[in-house]
């Protein structure tokens, strides 16, 4: 009740003086609306190497090459290059819990049809390829087992690729021609869209894993060696067992004794995604840190006006006081002031910063991410600054000698 | 009412301490009209600031309606203020952005009365000096005399036992003057208590008791024939 009385001397000599309010509040508004749009950068970006991570395929366990492995002095063709078929075979057959097991060569390739050109990335597969990466065939099929094993000259396509060399037409059963070598298009991948590290998804071509290695990417590779393997694991709580069997039983496949540095390496999509956030959220937590600083400036801002007006209504203060005003009604007075200041510097940069967050992802092309907690929290941490800065100008409102007041001019 | 007893009041000034009350004895019946008058300097607006509880003496004892005032808080002097003290000043002391209803509710506030109530009493208070017309006008929009009577009319909001008026008619030609001291006249002869400080003769004349001031101590007490 009588707080309330307070909060509307409060906002009275705030609305007196609306020019210079605004000014005041001008560095909460820029340190709210920096803070807003920092965080929301942060988590646009972690929303979209999440989302990009997690378009690879989940529960994904990637069996990679390790090039840099020590005393290896020259790297010819193929060297480097330590992981076979018999690798996944092994897998497939030893190791439990696995959904799918996808060995892949890949490369770079001109592909020509019906007069029209396009450069894409084709990579050799098995059919498990699909369930391993989550793809699915739009129209058209996938090659079996069969077929990969004869190494039939098929390909499954990505929707730009198909786009690209017949426009609208079905692509479906026509021939295409990769490095003179041609094949038959017997499917067309599900659009997936743009990966968060902005590469186009759907600009593809798969082929049967044999008849890519030996017919397209030919001598840079040995006949039974493989770049990648992918190992779906069934469940993601197993994620961690299986890929310390799938290690060891490659370990085992390339006899590494105990002690050696292995010539393969084995990353699971969670733990990279856990590595890429941890590095995201402190690199938010740094610019949201730098942003907070205008903050507090922002919050200096405001004390030196409050300063100036505990200064120039001192004779008010010593009439409040005379009236029966306690200390206590005169500090919460102008605390109060100092926190409708910030608060509505708050308010103005919550509103810009929503404005600012959504601006910048659409240039960023990522997904405007302005977390709802934000809100309140910027709200909250302005009521905070107002609060920390209008502590010392009010308590020296509240200590002034009503007598001596009374009598400044 | 008053009752004060060998009341000092020490200030230092710089190395020197100078005595602005120098042993004062006094006593103020209930519904006196008392003027305290003496030259600048002479302890008189001391006096005053003790009486209304806006300084604590240094020695001697201040009780009022048996209460000692003297040993009083912050938080208790100012409750003592807000209860039983109306003051009005030289220079009315309104708060500008306010109307004149608006001052005259600000003691009203302190005291927590609920809003109705208070615009009431600051309209009736209002009407009561004159001013019923000129409620929603701002300070700057009334005359010198017009802001006392609104400064009166305030000093009156939370049912004060003590008017303490400390030159109030410095700041007003001789004629507003006159009109504002008649108030004064009034309120007493209503029952209220009024003490006010003046340098003044002319005004110091018109009280039933005159305290005359000097180097911080009474010269002459003057009940001018009656009590």
């Amino acid at each position: 009740m009588r707080f309330f009385e307070l909060v509307r001397f409060a906002m009275g000599a705030i609305v007196a003086h609306p020019m210079r309010s605004v000014l005041t509040s001008l560095g909460v508004v820029i340190g709210v609306a920096a803070v807003m749009m920092m965080t929301s950068i942060g988590v646009g970006a972690s929303q979209k190497v999440s989302g990009a991570i997690g378009a690879l395929g989940s529960n994904l366990i990637i069996v990679s090459p390790n090039y840099q492995r020590p005393g290896q002095v020259s790297q010819g063709a193929g060297q480097g290059l330590s992981l076979k078929d018999a690798d996944a075979q092994a897998i497939t057959k030893q190791v439990d819990g696995i959904a799918a097991v996808a060995p892949v060569v890949r490369g770079q390739v001109q592909l020509s049809a019906d007069g029209a050109n396009w450069s894409t990335g084709i990579q050799g597969v098995t059919p498990d390829y699909l369930v391993a990466r989550d793809l699915n065939i739009a129209s058209g099929r996938m090659f079996d087992d069969r077929e990969a094993r004869q190494g039939r000259k098929v390909l499954v396509i990505g929707p730009t690729v198909a786009r690209e060399l017949w426009g609208d037409a079905d692509p479906v059963g026509r021939r295409v021609r990769v490095k003179n070598v041609p094949f038959e298009v017997i499917g067309v991948l599900e659009a997936k869209g743009q990966s968060g590290f902005g590469q186009d998804q759907d600009d593809v071509a798969i082929g049967p894993l044999s008849a890519v290695r030996s017919r397209i990417i030919g001598r840079r590779i040995r006949a039974d060696t493989v770049q990648t393997i992918f190992v779906k694991a069934t469940n993601a709580s197993e994620l961690d067992r299986v890929q310390e069997d799938v290690a060891n039983l490659v370990r085992d496949q390339h006899h590494i004794k105990p002690g050696e540095d292995d010539d393969f390496q084995t990353q699971n999509m969670a733990s990279i995604l856990a590595a890429s956030q941890s590095a995201i959220g402190v690199f938010t937590v740094l610019l949201a840190a730098v942003a907070g600083v205008s903050l507090v400036v922002g919050g200096v801002g405001i004390m030196n006006i409050m300063l100036v007006a505990v200064t120039e209504r001192t004779r008010e203060i010593g009439l409040r006081m005379a009236l029966g005003a306690r200390r206590s009604d005169i500090l919460i007075q102008f605390a109060m002031e100092a926190v409708f200041l910030s608060l509505t510097g708050g308010l103005i940069g919550l509103a810009i910063g929503v404005l600012g967050a959504m601006g910048i992802a659409k240039i960023g092309a990522w997904p405007a991410a302005v977390p709802t907690w934000s809100g309140p929290l910027a709200l909250g941490f302005s009521m905070v600054v107002g609060l920390i800065f209008g502590a010392y100008p009010s308590w020296r409102a509240a200590r002034l000698d009503p007598i001596e007041a009374l009598r400044r001019e | 009412m008053i009752q004060i007893e060998d009341l000092t009041k020490v200030y230092r000034m710089g190395d020197e301490e100078v005595a602005a009350l120098a042993g004062v004895s006094l006593r103020i019946e209930r519904g006196e009209h008392v003027a305290v008058i003496g030259p600048s300097g002479s302890g008189k607006s001391s006096l005053m600031n003790v009486l209304g509880g806006l300084d604590r003496p240094t020695g001697g004892h201040y009780r009022f309606e048996g209460e000692d005032v003297g040993q009083f808080d912050d938080d208790a002097l100012a409750g003592f203020r807000r209860r039983r003290i109306g003051f009005v000043f030289q220079s009315f002391q309104l708060l500008p952005r306010l109307t004149a209803l608006q001052n005259v509710e600000l003691p009203m506030v302190y005291a927590g009365l609920p809003r109705t109530e208070r615009r009431e009493r600051a309209t009736a208070l209002l009407e009561r000096v004159g001013l019923g017309p000129r409620k929603s006008h701002r300070p700057t929009q009334l005359s010198g005399g017009q802001q006392q009577r609104v400064a009166i009319a305030r000093s009156l909001a939370n049912n004060p036992d003590l008017l303490l008026a400390d030159e109030p008619t410095g700041a007003l030609d001789t004629q507003t003057g006159q009109e504002v001291l008649a108030l004064f006249r009034e309120l007493n002869a209503g029952g209220l208590t009024v003490v006010l400080v003046t340098h003044d003769k002319g005004v110091a004349d018109q009280a039933h008791r005159r305290v005359a001031f000097l180097d911080g101590l009474i010269v002459s007490d003057d009940h001018g024939g009656k009590a």
